[in-house]
């Protein structure tokens, strides 16, 4: 008797069965070897013929019980509960000492049980205003971070903000000039699909030279912005959120908060600066490049002269464009590193919290850019500037 | 040297009927502490009855839903930005974690709160209040290492020093003893009871290692299911006669604190 070490040792099949000795006193032989490494015989059968015609008693009887381990126990506890609800007296004498302390264990009471409580599947109804209220939500804490990250920026003015320089030089290097490659690759192309696209329309009224012009206003007043925006979210925005949520899980923004540190100057507001003041230089160097991914495709594919599509795209051009993606970049530079920061500042206090909060940093950064996107080109358009 | 007699009497951290929920759960409900100005007062109770979110509350990092903590005979959550950010560079903290800065030197990591508050501080000065400092808790020598290269108890000693740089009137220690092996632990019992003698600090000690504590401490209050279950000087807490204050000072396993977490009924787990 005992637990089985090794599942190899097992010898006799494990077998329950009832020994009818009187109508008054039925026995359970429990004999063999119980090991989880192979499968035990179950109780059920053994039900039906109990509780027809419930004796005065149920004895064990274990003598032929080889090695067992807690599938025995699982057997047992079943058995004295089933006794239990019939009325039958459960002997466990007959039970090895190991066991009968199991036992003792397993029927231990606890507190009072409580019901458990019920998750019941949402409806589609159900689940959208959940989203919903969480999207209200997220753009009522958006605005007040947002708020928050100003009121730091005019602390800062007055220098009075407890802000460290280095960081904001490290931070404007690891997310603007470090960025470049991929922004490169991605407006390029982007110029590219544009100006693809608007050929082949644009060749069967015969005017393919209006793809720099569609080129060059697309990148100038809108795409560039945004291109960099959600390259921007996915690189820059997400890091901020693993990186202050690492530092909320190590308790590190508690310091700082005890050491009389605003987190809010220490760190959001560097990060907060250093996109402000990169997202709109990098939206400027991907218009550069949206365009000559557009003079590519128009020169080699639309067979445009490299100096008429250059002519054509400085012609369409006016600093109202211009300032129309400025303006749009700073603002999801601004949302970027509010998202960012906001969703890492959130964090829980563990490694999976951590996960969550950079997948929220970038969703969250990618609906804001767009509601953004949307608000501004009416704005622009009420003060006249499109 | 002179005792200000009015400094043994009023209390340095005074809290009423503090009231504070954590979604459904009620963490406190309306409890009375006074912490005396100069001694050691552990805060002591079971794993989840709300110490670290004390802490938490008298650093004025959570609001409470009721009630008052005053520092100095300030309001902490009445105070301004500003203002709380000034109290706290007057209390140290600390954490459970050490929660030093990660990509800081040791050195840096002790001269961050220096750097931060007092930029006009030469060099020298602040290399040698570091040194000091790091010197009291035994690591000048480990002045180079990066927060990784250090054992727990070492990281918890580098946050001490640097929970110290400011010379706080309060210092506030979350779990000093947790996971620590008996000679830090012996080192960290020496070292708050040093600190908190030769510097004329206030410590409260949040903590449930019932020994070291009982040992260091000059005050007790033992809290559980939001309440204060006692109080007393380690001597009092001793003769208490209160079943829960005896299983838990002696860490039995029956008594007033059940073993099980409420749990379903069984019949749901076990039968079918």
């Amino acid at each position: 008797m005992g637990y089985i070490i090794d599942e190899k040792m097992t010898t006799s099949p494990p077998m329950l069965k009832l020994d009818h000795i009187s109508p008054q006193h039925v026995e359970l032989i429990i004999s063999g070897t119980w090991s989880l490494y192979q499968p035990s015989p179950e109780l059920d059968p053994l039900i039906q013929p109990l509780t027809a015609a419930p004796p005065a008693q149920l004895s064990v009887n274990c003598d032929a019980l080889a090695r067992w381990d807690t599938t025995v126990l699982a057997v047992v506890v079943a058995l004295s509960r089933l006794c239990q609800q019939h009325n039958i007296q459960f002997e466990t004498a007959g039970l090895p000492a190991g066991l009968k302390a199991l036992l003792v264990m397993a029927e231990q009471g606890g507190r009072a049980a409580t019901a458990e409580p019920k998750h019941p599947t949402p409806s589609f109804l159900h689940r959208s205003g959940l989203d919903f209220i969480d999207l209200a939500r997220s753009t009522g804490e958006m605005m007040a971070f947002l708020g928050e990250g100003m009121l730091a920026l005019l602390r800062l003015l007055q220098g009075r903000a407890q802000f460290s320089r280095a960081d904001l030089w490290l931070i404007i290097q690891d997310s603007g000039a470090d960025a470049l490659p991929i922004v490169s690759l991605v407006s390029f192309l982007v110029g590219m699909i544009l100006a693809y696209i608007g050929d082949q329309q644009l060749a069967q009224f015969g005017a393919r030279i209006y793809v720099a012009d569609l080129v060059a206003l697309a990148m100038v007043i809108q795409m560039g912005a945004l291109i960099t925006a959600i390259v921007m979210a996915g690189r820059t925005g997400a890091a901020f959120a693993a990186q202050l949520g690492t530092m909320q899980v190590n308790e590190e923004i508690d310091a700082l908060r005890t050491l009389g540190i605003a987190p809010m100057e220490y760190l959001v507001l560097p990060r907060m600066l250093a996109l402000i003041l990169m997202t709109p230089l990098l939206a400027i160097y991907a218009n550069v490049l949206g365009m000559l991914g557009g003079a590519m495709v128009g020169t080699l594919v639309g067979g445009l002269n490299l100096n008429a599509y250059l002519g054509a795209t400085q012609a369409v051009l006016a600093w109202n464009h211009i300032a129309q993606g400025l303006i749009s970049a700073t603002v999801y530079g601004a949302i970027i590193a509010a998202s960012g920061c906001l969703r890492g500042l959130q964090c829980g206090r563990n490694a999976q919290a951590v996960g969550q909060a950079t997948t929220s940093a970038v969703v969250t950064a990618i609906v804001f850019i767009v509601l953004a996107a949307a608000v501004l080109t009416i704005l622009f358009d009420a003060v006249g500037l499109s | 040297m002179t005792q200000n007699l009015s400094s043994t009497t009023e209390p340095l951290v005074r809290i009423r009927g503090l009231v504070f929920c954590r979604e459904q759960r009620v963490i406190f409900d309306g409890i009375d502490i006074d912490i005396a100005q100069g001694k050691i007062t552990a805060i002591m109770g079971p794993s989840g009855t709300g110490k670290t979110t004390l802490l938490k509350l008298i650093g004025g990092q959570l609001l409470p839903d009721a009630g008052s903590i005053e520092v100095a005979g300030d309001n902490v959550h009445q105070l301004k930005q500003r203002p709380l950010y000034r109290l706290r560079q007057r209390m140290g903290v600390l954490f459970q974690s050490g929660a030093l800065l990660t990509d800081l030197s040791v050195f840096e990591n002790v001269a961050f709160p220096l750097r931060e508050h007092h930029r006009r501080l030469p060099e020298s000065i602040v290399r040698r209040l570091v040194l000091m400092k790091l010197e009291a808790v035994g690591l000048r020598g480990a002045v180079a290492l990066m927060p990784n290269a250090l054992s727990g108890g070492m990281a918890r000693r580098v946050a001490l020093a640097r929970a110290m740089v400011l010379d706080p009137m309060l210092m506030l220690y979350d779990e000093p003893f947790t996971g620590q092996d008996p000679i830090s632990m012996g080192v960290l019992m020496r070292l708050i009871h040093q600190l908190n003698d030769a510097s004329a600090m206030t410590s409260i000690l949040v903590s449930h290692d019932v020994n070291e504590t009982l040992q260091i401490a000059d005050y007790l209050y033992l809290i559980a299911d939001g309440q204060v279950m006692a109080h007393g000087t380690p001597q009092q807490i001793a003769a208490t006669a209160s079943p829960w204050v005896d299983q838990f000072i002696h860490g039995k396993p029956d008594g007033p604190v059940q073993y099980h977490y409420p749990a379903p009924a069984r019949e749901n787990d076990f039968y079918h």
